[in-house]
């Protein structure tokens, strides 16, 4: 790929602040691919929705450049840059039949009449919304709303979209529909999308590549993999997924290894952090990760905890044990006959492989 | 089915007695929200309603020839309005007349009449103090060696328009018509024509001062909306200062600015832009000045109030599909604070078509609105008929307006908030 191609959208060192005093963004940088399905993630008031405003162009960087396509855009007023966008509360016009939402993007370009009809009814047979152009918007539901809202930020065929917790006011359900049918239509189409939302889950299901932010930082750009496998700090490993959590201090490190002291037992981990021995770490291990038992091949660490709760989720048990001082280690244990003798009260035998489990520079947050 | 869950069948039989127990548990409910509300039923009714439709009666109800001379009123309403009426109508009018002398009634019938027809209260005076000492029982030819003028149609005429207890005659005059010596309704003469004419100045000054109202206050609402609250406060006080200053300040104060000794004048003189005092007060300029100014917060709470429900979403998602800030605001902002506006609009109109203390103080003479027209005939002609009626024709104006608002943007477009 050409260089452009990787850097079809590119924030360099930008940084933003609303009130002079604190920096709702700092030192962002990020690129993304053309094509590519980009997601910024983190909780809510770490600026991620600052900076899709500063890519659309209603607010501007307080220092740093965007670049679109190559291009500085800093200065082209947002309904020049040609980029669809959706919000979380839909944002149809309330007193436009939904035709005439989805015309709306065409007729300000001053497309013909037949042409506008062609388009608009293209873009609704995409979202399977045929014969809903007379209605309003409020006669819709949410989740029609919302696929008249995608609908209506593509129908100009923008190259680039803009999406901000699209689906934030959506059931569980229709949510989770939602997000197959934007995904379909985003490898069909083959537009960039930046998403942003705060839910890590629909994060790793649709996203090519994954923005943690916090406190205006991205802690961690990465695949969905990555993030889940090698969550870099202990913010994302907290963010992303399910996560046990031991604290310790660096005793010494050796090939990547280090060996912690939690709770005056020797634990080895994969040194994620460069923090020198004596350091205050946290150990991340995720539950699924951890075995009973400690006949398994490449286990190097094994404890004696004792089981303080069983629930059945039917396909795996999820068992929390009391280990190195740590009340809430909890097992994810696939339900098979090995694993249906557990109870509480038992005292068991807990084990993980040091690749598995990682050693974290402590962010604040 | 043999089992004993309860069929939709023997459900039904329980209705009655359960419809009678839900009444009886709704009963004290209502009751007690009747009561909650009973106040302001009271109050609406005897300061408005009651007020209103005893109002709206007067307009209409004309007692005085039924009341005063009810046989000679009963035989003046068969009369064809063709020829002179006979003698039956002439001896019971002629008794009628020297009983009303008696009693004191024959002022106020005269006066009644001299409205409807010039000289009358001339010609029943009079006739009534000769009749009085007639004894003959041909009233008729004595009526008319009296006066010639009880040979005229028009004198019956006014006689056969009060004749009935209810009239149109004050609603014919609020807009200037009459009835003929025939009883054919007809445009009042040229020179008594004044109600019309008044009405439709009326709707003028009042839609020049909507349109004011909403060239100042629709930005000034949308700035009120996009400010941040500390400052929107401050301004939003500014623009309810007026409400607390008396009426009669506000208006005063503009005579202080606008007479041709007045601020603006001299200021103007002083500058050279004029070299003549311009006559801003007591004419039509000082009541749209002033109405404007007292009545523009009324236009800008319902605007302001809905602006502020305007996601400023909506203005984003223009700009992102394409839109320039104007087109957007003009297709998707505008459209959506229409309901404040013309609710404002709406307001405002229909305050001022019934205005009456600004245009009385600052009107002089051509500012004149015809609130002060009912007034006049409220307080100084003492003609409450057609003050009522001018006042119900005003409603009917309104309510007209209205309708046809309705019909072009639909009531259920009216936003207060
Ligand atoms: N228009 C604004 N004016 C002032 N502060 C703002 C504005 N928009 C957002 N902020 C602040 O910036 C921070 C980041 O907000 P935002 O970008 O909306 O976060 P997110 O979308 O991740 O929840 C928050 O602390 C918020 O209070
Ligand atoms: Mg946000």
């Amino acid at each position: 790929m050409s260089d452009i191609n990787n850097k079809y959208v590119s924030f360099q060192d930008v940084q933003k602040t609303y009130d002079g005093e604190i920096l709702v963004v700092k030192g962002f940088n990020l690129d993304i691919g053309k094509g590519e399905f980009v997601t910024m993630l983190g909780p809510s008031g770490s600026g991620k929705t600052t900076c899709l405003m500063m890519l659309a162009g209603f607010e501007t960087p307080t220092q740093g450049e965007i670049f679109i396509n190559g291009t500085a855009v800093n200065r082209i007023a947002p309904h020049k840059r040609n980029i669809g966008m959706m919000f979380q509360n839909y944002a149809l016009f309330p007193h436009m039949t939904i035709a005439e939402n989805l015309a709306y993007p065409l007729q300000v370009r001053r497309m013909g009449r037949s042409e506008v009809e062609e388009k608009v009814k293209r873009a609704l047979d995409m979202v399977e919304l045929g014969g809903f152009e007379s209605r309003r918007p409020k006669q819709l539901s949410g989740g029609q709303q919302q696929r008249v809202a995608l609908a209506r930020a593509l129908v100009f065929e923008p190259s680039l979209v803009l999406m901000d917790e699209p689906l934030g006011a959506l059931d569980k359900q229709l949510r989770e529909q939602m997000q197959y049918e934007i995904k379909h239509i985003h490898a069909r189409l083959g537009v960039t999308v930046v998403y942003v939302t705060h839910d890590q889950s629909e994060a790793l299901t649709m996203s090519d590549r994954i923005a943690v932010f916090n406190n205006g930082v991205v802690q961690q750009l990465d695949t969905p993999q990555g993030l889940y496998e090698k969550p870099v700090n202990s913010f994302v490993a907290d963010f992303i997924g399910e996560n046990n959590v031991l604290h310790g201090k660096i005793e010494s490190e050796e090939n990547g290894i280090c060996s912690l002291n939690v709770n005056g037992e020797k634990i080895k981990a994969t040194a994620v952090t460069q923090a020198p021995a004596g350091t205050q770490v946290m150990m991340s291990i995720r539950p699924e990760r951890v075995v009973l038992g400690s006949h398994h091949e490449g286990i190097d660490n094994s404890f004696v905890g004792s089981v303080k709760e069983c629930i059945y989720h039917g396909d795996h048990i999820r068992v929390r044990v009391s280990l190195l001082g740590q009340d809430q280690f909890i097992l994810k244990l696939p339900n098979s006959a090995a694993t249906g003798g557990v109870s509480v009260g038992d005292s068991v035998q807990v084990a993980w492989s040091s690749g598995d489990a990682r050693a974290l520079d402590i962010v604040e947050y | 089915m043999s089992t004993s869950v309860p069929t939709a069948d023997n459900m039904q039989v329980n209705d009655p007695q359960l419809k009678g127990k839900l009444k009886k548990a709704e009963r004290f409910l209502k009751i007690r929200a009747l009561l909650l509300v009973a106040p302001l039923v009271l109050f609406v009714l005897f300061t408005f309603v009651f007020p209103l439709t005893e109002m709206l009666y007067r307009s209409i109800h004309n007692p005085i020839l039924v009341d005063n001379m009810p046989q000679a009123a009963a035989l003046i309403r068969e009369w064809g309005q063709v020829e002179l009426p006979g003698e039956d109508i002439f001896s019971e009018v002629g008794k009628a007349l020297v009983i009303a002398r008696e009693q004191k009634t024959i002022g106020r019938i005269g006066n009644r009449l001299n409205s409807e027809h010039s000289g009358m209260r001339s010609l029943t005076t009079k006739s009534a103090r000769k009749l009085g000492k007639y004894t003959g029982d041909d009233y008729k030819t004595y009526m008319l060696g009296l006066d010639k003028r009880w040979g005229e149609m028009e004198t019956w005429s006014a006689f056969k328009v009060l004749s009935s207890e209810y009239t149109m005659t004050h609603y014919l005059a609020a807009f200037d018509m009459q009835y003929n010596a025939k009883g054919e309704i007809v445009p009042q003469p040229e020179d008594r024509q004044i109600y019309i004419d008044m009405l439709l100045k009326t709707l003028k000054l009042s839609l020049m001062v909507t349109v004011f109202c909403v060239i100042l206050g629709y930005p000034l609402a949308y700035l009120l909306s996009v400010l941040p609250s500390s400052k929107s406060n401050l301004l939003m006080i500014l623009v309810l200062l007026p409400f607390w200053t008396s009426l009669l300040v506000r208006t005063s104060a503009w005579i202080v600015m606008l007479q041709s000794k007045g601020v603006v004048n001299s200021l103007l003189l002083y500058l050279g832009i004029i070299s003549e005092p311009l006559d801003m007060m007591y004419n039509q300029i000082g009541t749209v000045v002033a109405m404007t100014h007292i009545l523009l917060p009324f236009l800008i709470l319902p605007t302001y109030s809905v602006m502020k429900s305007i996601s400023p979403v909506y203005m984003h998602a223009a700009r992102s599909l394409g839109a320039t800030p104007a087109h957007a605001f003009i297709k998707v902002y505008f459209p959506q604070s229409l309901p404040g506006l013309s609710a404002g609009a709406i307001l405002v109109f229909i305050l001022s078509i019934g205005y009456y203390i600004t245009p009385a103080l600052v009107g002089g003479r051509t500012g004149q609105m015809i609130s002060n027209l009912i007034a006049y005939h409220m307080q100084t002609s003492l003609n409450w008929g057609l003050g009522a009626a001018l006042a119900g024709s005003l409603l009917i104006v309104v309510l007209v307006l209205y309708g046809i608002y309705n019909r072009l943007v639909g009531a259920s477009q009216l936003k207060l908030g």
